[in-house]
């Protein structure tokens, strides 16, 4: 298959011109739109580095030109913070399940919308989405009432469940997107080799769907990770020990009086997590699961 | 040793419990006849899901529909007066025609660049990277994003130096300043916080739409290339077509996320210079007016808003089933 679509390039480059050949057009969009979306990390990247006081008096740019005066004054601030690695550490602890669970739910509702036969599936199906909408603010007193009287306010469990479903929503349309997208024949052929749904689901539905679980399993971990509202109000009431790390970073900001010097260095401190996570699971998204699953 | 605990539990309990589950349904489900089976089992792989729906947004839901028809401090009942003041409002009202310009044009503008993106990296050796240049914007915190922006459009009066990076660009060409995020004509500041977004949130579509792009049968493409299909035909009449039903997933999900705005409004501006949106008057309904009654009936408009959407999509799942 390689083979052949490098001999037709080859054909192919011979007729063309050094344009068309190098695909010019194709990087220099591409470069353009990366420079654009990468000035103003760029911006907060060379402020995280910069005194507090230059930073408000001369624009970011002018730091990267000598005379240099950077300074790891923000960062060690930021990590000099009390509590700062135990936050860390609950971070980890919460949003950890906290994608885990849903990603599993989502993935079993997802599968019974998806091939399953049931009466009133669409309209279950659009209540589920329509949740979507539901301002998250709306629910917090409720939903701490609740966790008051089961007795498990302030642990890490509320945060588990609350995440949970609130991600549910939008991990079950996006799973039922995709499952649902699955050619019918690998399902009906695994029917009639005897293999149960549960055996379906794990061996063929869960397996072709890894690139969209990658991409949920991201921002599911990401929407945890940046978590400040929830985890405030679930944990932060009861028990301030188990609170993670954005808190701190808050904590910061508000307690210095201002103190947007000290944010630049807590962002890139408090992104490092999800890029790590973000680059991990890129290389799950690859081409070819479904075609090699229909041809085997 | 707590510690210890709660790191065997996240890794390893909390699985276990899940798989668990699935498992344990297919046991129980034996005792019941074949023709019964296939009307239980989906109410059991649904059950978890719902259940948790049902505690976190349903009971909630029904409690804000219920408070929206009571009066400020939830002890009479005002009928639809709540409504009649959110239809009868200028600033609600002015929030509304915000709302709009922030659902045509976030969505329109993320969905395009997130496909744009998307098909472009995955011609090029440097997809990992380029992936993840546009993905960084999406791990910054809100209040980051906001500070970060703040320093973009920062405007100090003429004559001054200018630390925005925007009026020192434009200055150099001898133009501005402009006070960005001040300019109500033509919603320019609207517009300018909506920029914010699709610059946070193009990384969410390019992945969706990546992971998509990766389903594709790479068979089908190489065999229309080699009955000579041009690339732009390829896209045209293969990729673009297979590629339509995630495009909705994100259409959806972004038209929710415009309804939704609030932290960038907040962050930057404070809904000030007529840049407030729907959930900014509910955020002031309730925290700074206290009138739960009107924050709730905002959250029951936004509900209702949503629903052609949602019957949009119903269709397209109808249509997906026919033809698979």
């Amino acid at each position: 298959m390689t083979t052949v679509t490098a001999v037709q390039d080859e054909v192919e480059s011979r007729n063309q011109s050094w344009f068309a050949r190098t695909h010019f057009g194709l990087h220099t969009a591409l470069i353009v739109l990366m420079v654009i979306w990468l000035i103003p990390t760029l911006g907060l990247l060379v402020t995280s580095f910069r005194p507090g006081v230059d930073a408000s008096s001369s624009g970011w740019w002018t730091a990267i030109f000598p005379p240099f005066k950077f300074t790891f004054e923000n960062y060690a601030h930021v990590l000099g913070q009390a509590n700062i690695a135990t936050n860390f550490l609950n971070s980890f602890f919460i949003s950890i399940p906290a994608t885990v669970i849903p990603i599993f739910v989502a993935a079993f509702a997802a599968y019974a919308f998806s091939w399953m036969e049931f009466p009133g599936r669409n309209i279950l199906f659009v209540v589920v989405v329509g949740l979507l909408v539901v301002p998250l603010q709306a629910t917090l007193i409720p939903i701490l009432g609740l966790f008051a009287s089961w007795g498990i306010a302030g642990t890490f469990l509320a945060v588990w469940l609350a995440h949970t479903g609130y991600g549910l929503p939008f991990a079950i349309y996006l799973l039922r997107n995709f499952m649902g997208s699955l050619p019918r024949e690998v399902f009906e052929s695994a029917a009639i080799d005897g293999a149960s749904p549960v055996t379906a689901f794990f061996r063929l539905a869960l397996p072709m769907s890894v690139p969209a679980i990658a991409a949920l399993a991201i921002f599911q971990f990401l929407f945890v990770w940046n978590d400040l509202l929830v985890s405030l109000i679930y944990i932060g009431l009861v028990n301030p020990d188990n609170l993670p790390l954005p808190v701190t970073i808050a904590n910061l900001v508000n307690s210095t009086g201002g103190g947007s010097e000290f944010i630049p260095a807590a962002a890139f401190l408090s992104m490092a997590i999800p890029l790590i996570v973000f680059f991990g699971l890129q290389r799950f998204f690859v081409r070819g699961i479904v075609g090699g699953a229909v041809k085997g | 040793m707590d510690k210890v605990i709660n790191a065997l539990i996240v890794v390893v309990g909390v699985p276990a419990v899940l798989v668990g589950y699935i498992w344990a349904t297919e046991q129980l489900l034996r005792v019941f006849s074949e023709r019964v089976k296939p009307r239980i089992r989906p109410w059991l792989w649904m059950a978890p899901a719902l259940a948790f729906l049902g505690i976190f947004l349903v009971y909630p839901t029904i409690g804000t529909i219920i408070r929206s028809l009571q009066d400020k401090f939830g002890k009479q009942w005002v009928g639809i007066d709540n409504y009649a003041w959110f239809a009868g409002s200028d600033d609600a009202l002015a929030a509304l025609k915000n709302n709009v310009l922030w659902l045509v044009f976030l969505t329109v503008f993320v969905v395009g660049f997130g496909l744009l993106i998307a098909v472009l990296v995955d011609r090029v050796r440097y997809e990992s990277f380029a992936k993840s240049v546009i993905f960084v914007p999406l791990a910054i915190s809100m209040v980051a994003a906001g500070v970060i922006w703040l320093y973009m459009y920062n405007f100090n009066a003429p004559g001054s130096t200018q630390t925005g990076t925007l009026n020192a660009t434009i200055g150099a060409a001898g133009l501005g300043p402009i006070p960005w995020l001040q300019v109500q004509d033509f919603s320019v500041n609207t517009f300018m916080l909506i920029i914010v977004m699709v610059w946070m949130w193009t990384g969410f579509a390019m992945v969706i739409i990546s992971a998509a792009l990766k389903g594709i049968n790479p068979e089908l493409l190489e065999a229309a290339r080699t009955d000579g299909a041009t690339e732009l035909q390829v896209f045209r009449g293969i990729i673009f077509p297979l590629l339509v039903p995630t495009l909705a997933v994100v259409a959806t999900t972004m038209i929710i996320t415009a309804l939704k705005a609030f932290d960038v409004v907040y962050t930057m501006t404070g809904g000030n210079f007529k840049t407030s949106v729907i959930a900014w008057q509910m955020y002031a309904e309730m925290f700074k007016f206290g009138h739960y009654g009107r924050a709730s009936a905002i959250a029951v408009v936004l509900l209702i808003a949503i629903i052609p959407i949602m019957f949009f999509n119903i269709g397209r799942f109808r249509a997906q089933e026919a033809v698979r």
